[in-house]
């Protein structure tokens, strides 16, 4: 039963990618991306991680997307044309390419995948209490380090934006 | 008799889905009739079925009351002509008033109706699904709903409804941030020392035994309460709709069963938020302030359940009723007043809130 949801929603996350990668419009690429958010959440709660399911849905589906739709009208940004794709982006690709294949085959020849756990390992993110004290105990400067990268985008933004008077 | 848990769960599902719907369809005609009740008229008298209605004196009384007008209103959306203007962008225009109704109905699931306590004294909750991170699952769920208001604007492809999404879009992302923080001090206060951190809705609600949250948060309950109305979209919070300025907003290109949908989705809407308030801050099924069902003797079995299912039930229609009074009452505001509003009050008093409350509890634990 479980198997057949994580294809389900797998298939679905792919789609969903490759539908925001080549859609010219971009109001259909960001509904893909939704959709994509919440094919990702619902492979959490697969994994029995409630907490970090709904906060996918609650921040990436419910927030950060309906700012990116906001946006996309806002510019009223034209469906693009084709763009003759440079050297440089050919190059990128290719590199990037090579290293997710290289990736997927390293992961899917090591040991430890072909082994199934004995029991289901109990994910942090399972349990609220268990989710909170290591988020402010293990991973507390981790946690740290990320709140005060917001900080400095947050103000990188205000500083580009913001109209500086010279005189 | 043993019945399949999977189709006992489908059951539950169509039977809380159907009293939901048959709440909103009544919810339109109490709004009719407290409009114009507001507005010294008399509202729909006229409606009445051949055999109930022929009654002496009840039917007679039925039929002033508007009891059966429901019935009209809703086939009128089923059979008017439904018109797609020749200019919308087909897919996304049919598919956001069902991206409208479809968080709605959702958020339900996790909603409590009321407990029912047996003979060993075990409390279970009626709820369709008792999960631990209710709170935050209806939170997440109910933001899908703007993208319903959102993709309309944009797929109708004529100026009113574009600026309706917009606005909805920027108004939605203000208020949910002051209203995610409002409810905090309540979870920092359910989820004392000791305790297994929850974010239950039925558990949040069994903490108000004693004092209801609206009475010692009362602040907490006016931010939420203001957010409410933003969120779903309500008078004097209709930015999206606005129909002095954007003709009808966000649906004016929208016609029959689809406006039907979408009028369906924003009761939805109310119907939950009046059950979630209610949870939150106004006690749940707990009929008054330090008294609750057990000690008045009602606490086993099923009258039990049904009392705590009717009392929740009646302070629901009474924040149904708050919302129509409200949106009757007050005009709406102009939109740079409702950014000011959600941004340099609501949030900031909302973080205030907290910090004062944080440092309460946190004295509170600690010293007494």
């Amino acid at each position: 039963m479980t198997d057949i949801f994580f294809y389900i929603f797998a298939t679905a996350a792919l789609a969903g990618a490759l539908g925001v990668v080549f859609s010219r419009n971009t109001v259909n690429g960001a509904m893909c991306l939704i959709g994509t958010f919440l094919s990702m959440a619902s492979l959490f709660v697969l994994l029995e991680a409630y907490f970090l399911a709904v906060i996918q849905v609650l921040v990436y589906a419910g927030a950060v997307m309906v700012l990116f739709l906001f946006i996309i009208m806002l510019l009223d940004v034209k469906e693009s044309a084709a763009k003759k794709t440079s050297i440089y982006t050919w190059a990128a690709s290719l590199i990037g390419f090579g290293i997710l294949v290289t990736g997927v085959v390293a992961i899917s020849a090591s040991e430890s995948i072909k082994n199934k756990a004995p029991t289901m390992p109990e994910a942090s993110g399972t349990s609220l209490k268990a989710f909170g004290y290591e988020l402010f105990t293990t991973y507390l400067l981790p946690m740290q380090v990320t709140g005060f990268l917001l900080l400095i985008a947050m103000i990188g933004v205000i500083v580009l934006s913001k109209k500086v008077n010279t005189e | 008799m043993d019945v399949n848990p999977v189709i006992l769960k489908f059951v539950y599902a169509a039977i809380v889905v159907s009293v939901i719907m048959g709440l909103c369809s009544y919810a339109v005609l109490a709004e009719r009739k407290i409009s114009s009740w507001i507005q010294g008229r008399v509202g729909p008298n006229r409606t009445s079925l051949p055999l109930i209605g022929g009654i002496p004196i009840i039917g007679r009384f039925l039929t002033r009351l508007g009891i059966f007008q429901p019935i009209p209103d809703g086939l009128k959306f089923l059979f008017k002509e439904d018109v797609v203007p020749a200019h919308v962008n087909k897919f996304y225009f049919i598919m956001a008033p069902v991206i409208a109704l479809v968080p709605a109905l959702t958020t339900v699931v996790v909603v409590p109706f009321g407990r029912f306590v047996t003979e060993a004294g075990e409390v279970i909750p009626l709820v369709l699904a008792n999960v631990n991170v209710g709170l935050l699952f209806l939170f997440a769920i109910s933001s899908l709903g703007v993208y319903g208001v959102v993709l309309a604007g944009w797929s109708s492809n004529s100026k009113y409804p574009f600026l309706g999404g917009i606005r909805a879009s920027a108004q939605m992302i203000s208020y949910e941030l002051a209203m995610g923080v409002s409810v905090l001090p309540i979870l920092i206060w359910v989820n004392a020392p000791g305790r297994e951190g929850t974010l239950n809705l039925f558990d949040i609600a069994q903490a108000q035994n004693g004092f209801w949250f609206a009475m010692w948060m009362p602040v907490s309950a006016i931010i939420f309460l203001v957010c409410l109305f933003a969120e779903t979209n309500r008078l004097p919070f209709d930015m999206a709709e606005s129909e002095t300025e954007l003709v009808s907003g966000f649906h004016t290109e929208y016609s029959s069963f689809k406006f039907g949908l979408f009028f369906v989705g924003e009761y939805a809407h109310m119907v939950v938020g009046s059950c979630v308030f209610t949870l939150l801050f106004l006690g749940g099924w707990n009929p008054m302030p330090f008294v609750t069902l057990e000690a008045l003797g009602f606490g086993e079995g099923i009258l039990g359940a049904v009392l705590s299912v009717g009392i929740f039930l009646g302070k629901m229609c009474g924040m149904m009723f708050f919302f129509m009074w409200i949106r009757w009452t007050l005009p709406r505001f102009r939109y740079d007043q409702v950014m000011k509003l959600g941004w340099k009050i609501l949030l900031p008093l909302s973080i205030a809130n907290l910090v004062v409350y944080t440092i309460f509890i946190f004295y509170l634990d600690t010293k007494l």
